[in-house]
């Protein structure tokens, strides 16, 4: 109890005499304590680097739409040695900084740091997190973290070209880049730990009076199994990152087996490491990595829809088991990522099996959002469209994991387009349309106005078709046998020559999409000054966020709070009107 | 649904099996999907805000879901135990004798596919690292008893028709993966393995390995000719070549 303690000494003493002295420039905007500050500085930073990780993206893409023709305007600029199109090992760098990018430091950042930290300390009524100096570490960690990934793209020989995998030993042997990769991945590894704590510790030592577990939104639920999982999943990384680096920078063995002969000759390794040993401390982390990026979404989704359906979550224990039950399944899957290393039947019969049963809690959970629009009252605002797209994106995503999971048919999809848009349907259109929900959702909480309606409705339906046009001809390409990470798209492949078309598609998709971006990202800064404004719970939603004022000051309630039911309260027969909030005091008992 | 779903020809005796197993998900996540498809298009219709004011705070009463859900693991559990587990064991446990078989050894190396077989003697000569030169790119030893008639060819591999095949595949630098797609074969060549893979060629013809794993710059064009021929072409293969070492 002592740590909470100090946790609310550090708050009140922060945050609470805060509003008696004013605080410099940089300690409110740059190094600051405040939750919602850090919030938003991780949330800024993340779409930043989402930008960044689909213009990497919008480039590939044109290499494997026209392969060997030049790149206009910036064609110049991309190419090596005159040439106007991208080079092999440039294309490698960028889809492996692409995959780091979008996963580590856009959706990660965004779901848990971004919406973490802001939404879930005014969810649970608290003045703050925990430990507000972790919090402002876990930032600073992170941007470090960042800014070494970023500034590996100007170092001799380019960015981590051997895939965001980094598989040994290739990644081992690779131009400098890598070091720079490993570096930063051990900032942002540190980062995820620091802030994972915190968010444990938070959410069960800072919950308001009244608020026990079963009254948790469901987004509270996910961020702290989210949580768990990081702190969980995370150090085996770490440590594997640290025995790459020491490979590549002390020539340590741990993943280099003796033997290796390259183009220039025998290496010159004590040898006897195993390149599978970092495959699956790699996989430990980055199965639970896929929960970790899909359950905050699924947070998310679940609060916009009670709020837009006006009912209930239905099945809210179910929901609140599944995703504590996927937790403990996501730790005991992730070798089905390695079926195709000559795994033999009692090893890949345990994951196949365990694969199958991962599979069981979602469909739960898809089932009781699906279930949730029934019999509600459905309003349509643009975090509502996100969120209800959310649904059949998943859904798509999840289904196509089916043949992935058994090792008989990943023969045939194993490293294909199929494997590319299976986890692209569930991250992209499902996880990042969620991200737009929420965005759309809490903006109004933290600047006091909306953002506009009719630009936030372009861009979702532009989003939404552009979408499928990018990743839909993935499965087309892929049930043919198109291999990933192919420089010239699998041009000159026997087999593929009626699909390679589909690259142009996807391209033309992809840019498409791109272009819909602008209007979000004008919408984002022209609503600071120009959104309409609006009271402090738009929504007419439960939770105690909007009890809040908008934008909540330091220590974030005028008044403590104290909750008196359940999350979703809404359309509660004999009540006055169709929602009831969490902190308002029962009539009955007042 | 085969046609509709695009695969690749089946050019080994397993490719069907492994089809039939991608039909029947694929059928099962269209039953799903659909299934959620309807029933989301038809709520979000029947209880939009002006067709339905006031929302229940009940909700759905019935437990259909539930049995839904049981449903679904079953057939999971169906597919995983009467299809999925026996196809991989005949994959990773059920190899031909070698003696009825084509054996060879394929090695990757940035960026090539290079196949060694026994040649007349039936025995694989030694390889040495210390050996390799750009005209010996894998060490083979040919001054080893076993080795001199090991017959050796570069991004060609040739197999006879209905004949099982062992490939003992290995990597010399990074991970690479061979793959056949038209045979559905797939397996991982990993730096300090030798790992096993049997398939049976049943369709003459010309297909091609594409390394399935990235290994760096030159990962895409790490291509393979596969040809496939009848027993005594592929013996003529065998003879011309021992005749051509002999004449060295």
């Amino acid at each position: 109890m002592e740590n909470v303690t100090t946790a609310e000494q550090v708050s009140h003493a922060e945050h609470g005499h805060d509003e008696h002295h004013e605080l410099s420039f940089l300690q409110s905007y740059v190094f600051s304590l405040d939750h919602k500050v850090i919030g938003i500085q991780y949330a800024i930073t993340a779409m930043l680097f989402l930008l960044l990780g689909f213009t990497l993206m919008m480039i590939m893409r044109w290499q494997l739409a026209f392969p060997y023709t030049p790149i206009p305007v910036i064609g110049g600029l991309l190419g090596q040695n005159n040439a106007q199109f991208i080079a092999p090992e440039f294309y490698n760098s960028l889809g492996a900084m692409h995959g780091t990018i979008m996963v580590f430091l856009g959706v990660v950042p965004l779901a848990v740091g971004g919406f973490g930290n802001y939404v879930l300390p005014l969810q649970i009524g608290a003045p703050d997190m925990a430990f507000p100096r972790l919090n402002m570490a876990s930032y600073w960690t992170f941007f470090c973290g960042g800014v070494v990934m970023f500034a590996s793209f100007f170092v001799p020989g380019g960015a981590a070209n051997s895939g965001w995998t980094s598989y040994a030993p290739l990644s081992v042997i690779a131009t400098e880049g890598q070091t720079w990769w490993l570096v930063g991945m051990i900032f942002l590894i540190t980062s995820s730990l620091l802030g994972s704590v915190n968010f444990i510790v938070t959410t069960l030592q800072l919950r308001a009076p009244g608020l026990s577990f079963m009254r948790l939104p469901f987004f509270v639920w996910a961020q702290l199994v989210t949580s768990f999982l990081l702190l969980l999943a995370f150090p085996p990384l770490e440590a594997a990152g640290v025995m790459q680096l020491m490979d590549r920078v002390a020539d340590t063995s741990f993943f280099m087996p003796a033997g290796l002969v390259t183009g220039d000759g025998p290496l010159e390794i004590s040898g006897g490491g195993s390149p599978l040993l970092w495959q699956h401390l790699f996989w430990f982390l980055a199965h639970p990595e896929v929960y970790v990026l899909i359950l905050p979404a699924m947070g998310i989704v679940a609060e916009v829809l009670a709020n837009n359906t006006r009912k209930p979550l239905w099945g809210y224990r179910v929901l609140v088991a599944s995703v504590i039950f996927l937790g403990f399944m996501s730790f005991i899957v992730w070798a089905h990522h390695m079926f195709m290393t000559g795994m033999g039947t009692t090893m890949s019969s345990f994951f196949q099996t365990t694969t199958m049963i991962i599979s069981v809690p979602s469909v739960v959970i898809l089932s009781a959002l699906l279930i949730s629009l029934y019999g509600g009252s459905i309003r349509y605002p643009v975090p509502m469209l996100f969120a209800l797209a959310f649904l059949p994106m998943f859904a798509i995503g999840g289904l196509t994991g089916l043949p992935l999971g058994l090792t008989a048919p990943d023969l045939h999809f194993h490293d294909t387009y199929y494997v590319i848009g299976h986890f692209h349907y569930v991250v992209a259109p499902g996880t990042i349309f969620a991200l737009f929900a929420g965005i759309y959702y809490w903006y109004p909480k933290a600047t006091g106005r909306v953002m506009s309606e009719l630009l936030g409705k372009i861009h979702f339906w532009g989003s939404f078709i552009a979408i499928q046009f990018v990743f839909t001809p993935m499965f087309i390409t892929g049930l043919a046998g198109m291999n990933r990470r192919l420089y010239d798209g699998g041009l000159e492949y026997a087999h593929l020559q009626e699909v390679v078309g589909w690259n142009a598609t996807m391209s033309y998709g992809a840019w498409t999409l791109g272009f819909f971006q602008i209007f979000f990202i004008f919408n984002f800064f022209w609503s600071i000054r120009n959104g309409k404004k609006v009271d402090d719970n738009p929504w007419k939603a439960t939770t105690l966020e909007w009890q809040a004022p908008s934008p909540p000051p330091h220590g974030n309630f005028t008044s403590p709070p104290e909750v008196h039911r359940g999350p979703y309260e809404y359309s509660v027969p004999g009540a006055d009107k169709d929602f009831t909030m969490q902190g308002e005091a029962d009539p009955a008992k007042a | 649904m085969q046609e509709l779903l695009g695969l690749p020809v089946q050019a080994s005796a397993h490719a069907a099996e492994i089809d039939q197993m991608i039909v029947i998900l694929h059928w099962l996540m269209l039953a799903l999907f659909v299934g959620w498809g309807i029933f989301f298009v038809y709520t979000l219709i029947r209880f939009r805000a002006s067709a339905n004011p006031k929302a229940d705070y009940q909700g759905v009463k019935s437990h259909v879901s539930t049995y839904l859900e049981v449903a679904v693991a079953l057939v999971e559990a169906v597919i995983l135990v009467a299809f999925a587990i026996p196809a991989w064991t005949t994959r990773v446990n059920a190899f031909p004798p070698e003696d009825g078989a084509t054996v060879v050894h394929l090695i990757a190396k940035q960026f090539a596919w290079h196949s060694v077989y026994a040649g007349p003697d039936g025995r694989f000569g030694r390889r040495d690292a210390s050996l390799i030169t750009p005209a010996n790119e894998i060490g083979l030893d040919r001054s080893d008893p076993n080795g001199a008639d090991d017959i050796y060819t570069i991004n060609q591999l040739n197999l006879p028709v209905d004949t099982p095949v062992i490939v003992y595949l290995s990597s010399m630098d990074v991970i690479h993966s061979f793959a056949i797609n038209s045979m559905r074969v797939k397996q991982d060549a990993i730096p300090g393995i030798e790992t096993p893979v049997w398939f049976e060629p049943t369709m003459e013809g010309d297909f091609q390995i594409n390394c399935s794993q990235l290994c760096g710059l030159g990962h895409y064009r790490m291509r393979g000719a596969v040809t496939v021929m009848n027993a005594g072409n592929f013996q003529n293969f065998l003879d011309e070549e021992t005749a051509r070492l002999a004449a060295d």
